[in-house]
């Protein structure tokens, strides 16, 4: 008998899709590939080494970059999941009242509006700050990395909680339980899943940013992406491809644990 | 009683307040309160070294699409603005064509393959989505560049003398943004895709329809919401794409997101600035717009 016939089946989609993970991936994994290079091509592959790790690591460039890049996303991270906690509380478990919308568009505004306008607004403004109080330090960094990756933290949070089974909470209540006590007993432990993936979303997103970055920050307060572009100016050498495998690599851990995350907890 | 009530229902608008407070306040810090001032700003003098001077002018708009000519004071178009607008939706809109072409088998694939696969193949997609953007810009620049992976090995295979100039183009600006904006049309398409009744596609084939039949005239109009929202998903990002046009397109194929930053840069026009982030603000809200009546309608759909 002939193969059976699949209703399902279009000539030469499977050929594009394979030819679409390759195209998504061979860039990324030649990227990778020569980070071990050790030669100082980014495309003649000359042996394994590394050299390239080793001297970035000695690169106090490098290291600084590194080490504000880690405090910056900590500390956004924090703030933003301390303020979209709340506000999903409050979102989600209100009745409609004026001004949702309107706290519904303040929420969401950084993904909406593109990146280089909110980048240029920041500028703008954290520039007149600046030289009105003398102050350059990491505050404006921190502010403006938790403000774009409140809406990141916000999402998996605000699904969670609407997921969740309201009578618990109930029960909590008709036991007398005071609002902290119901929330501290019932709903956070429920709620801890949806908190670490909106958590983790915005680790990566402001580990990732660039352009904000690039517009906010003072002299000398190079993240490791702002640095990889004032790099890319000069000779590039596979340093870069070590540093970029680097962050690519805390990248691709935090996804794919927030992705096991939000399917096994569902 | 009624005041009981009364005082309960004030006690929860406070309580909501205070629960919000935290996130409006740093929103506002940080997002729309610089949003009002930029467009303020784009209604004031542009100063003589950058900056603004505290008077009314609407000469930040005008010189969005118009510039007065040096010698006869006469108001023409602005040319090099125009073009770089041009460019902008040219280059938006041929990377949403490109990424829709390769996207939409790949989700049908994904979405045609058994339950347990599927999600591998969504996290293969996924992946690459949340990488950092600018390293994977990089990581096209060292295929495209002129002693790069893909000249190397064209000059080894002798179908090329000499290597190719592809970095600093429109091909490479074009090849970037699709490449990095590619997981956008995906993730939509497939999303419609997989709530596809397949017993429609086969009452299609029972009218003796052919597979590109059935295919435009059964799975494509299915998909259409899905293939609204990724192509306004990678076209919004596109047109305020400044990374890879700045990495890929070197300063010479400038998009409006490096036209915006270059009026902020000393002795810069910041009110001209301010319009032109406005001007590709609107474009923005138009397409999203656009994008939840597409979502919108796909959800009353399927309800």
């Amino acid at each position: 008998m002939a193969k059976a016939f699949d209703v399902r089946h279009q000539t030469g989609f499977a050929g594009i899709a394979m030819a679409c993970f390759v195209l998504l991936y061979l860039p990324i994994v030649l990227l990778v590939v020569y980070s071990f290079n050790s030669g100082m091509s980014l495309a003649v592959w000359e042996g394994f080494s590394w050299r390239w790790y080793a001297s970035a690591w000695d690169n106090d460039q490098v290291r600084s970059a590194t080490m504000r890049s880690l405090v910056l996303a900590l500390s956004a991270t924090a703030l933003a999941t301390a303020c979209a906690v709340p506000a999903a509380l409050a979102m989600s478990r209100a009745r409609r009242f004026k001004g949702q919308g309107l706290i519904f568009a303040m929420i969401n505004q950084p993904l909406m509006v593109p990146e280089i306008v909110t980048a240029v607004a920041l500028l703008i403004v954290f520039a007149a700050v600046k030289v009105a109080t003398g102050y350059t330090g990491m505050g404006f960094l921190i502010l403006a990395h938790a403000a774009f990756c409140i809406p990141f933290a916000y999402m998996p949070i605000k699904a969670r909680l609407e997921g969740m089974d309201k009578q618990l909470e109930q029960a909590g209540q008709d036991l007398y339980g005071t609002p902290w006590r119901v929330f501290r007993r019932i709903t956070l432990p429920q709620l801890w899943p949806g908190i670490l993936a909106g958590a983790m979303l915005a680790f990566v997103i402001s580990l990732d940013d660039v352009v904000i970055t690039e517009f906010v920050k003072s002299a000398g307060q190079d993240t490791l992406p702002t640095y990889m572009l004032g790099q890319l100016r000069r000779v590039v050498t596979p340093e870069v491809n070590a540093i970029a495998t680097m962050l690519l690599a805390i990248s691709v851990v935090m996804v794919v644990a927030f992705f096991f995350l939000s399917k096994t907890k569902k | 009683m009624a005041n009981a009530t009364l005082s309960h229902v004030s006690q929860e608008r406070r309580s909501r307040w205070l629960l919000l407070a935290p996130a409006l306040i740093v929103l506002f810090l940080a997002a729309s309160g610089p949003l009002i001032i930029v467009v303020i700003y784009s209604f004031l003098t542009a100063g003589d070294y950058g900056g603004i001077v505290w008077s009314f002018s609407s000469d930040g708009w005008f010189s969005v699409v118009l510039q007065r000519d040096f010698f006869s004071g006469e108001l023409m178009l602005a040319d090099a603005h125009l073009s770089i607008f041009w460019r902008s939706l040219k280059l938006s809109f041929l990377t949403a064509l490109i990424t829709f072409l390769i996207g939409f088998p790949t989700a049908y694939f994904i979405a045609t393959r058994p339950k347990r696969q599927r999600d591998i193949w969504m996290l293969l997609i996924i992946i690459p989505f949340w990488t950092n953007l600018l390293i994977r810009t990089f990581a096209i620049l060292e295929l495209i560049r002129a002693e790069g992976t893909i000249n190397l090995v064209l000059l080894w295979l002798g179908i090329i003398d000499e290597p190719i100039q592809m970095l600093f183009t429109e091909f490479a600006v074009l090849t970037g943004m699709a490449y990095v904006y590619l997981p956008l049309m995906v993730l939509p398409i497939y999303a419609s895709l997989e709530r596809l009744d397949f017993r429609l596609i086969e009452a299609g084939y029972d009218l003796y329809a052919t597979r590109w039949q059935v295919l435009k005239r059964v799975i494509f109009p299915l998909a259409k919401p899905g293939v609204i929202a990724g192509s306004i998903l990678v076209f919004v990002p596109s047109l305020g794409a400044y990374v890879t046009p700045r990495v890929l397109g070197g300063g010479k194929q400038l998009m409006l997101g490096n036209l915006i930053e270059l009026q902020f840069g000393q002795g810069r026009n910041w009110p001209l600035g301010a319009a032109l982030s406005l001007t590709l603000l609107a474009i923005v809200m138009i397409a999203l717009f656009i994008y939840v009546r597409a979502v919108g309608t796909e959800e009353r759909g399927h309800g």
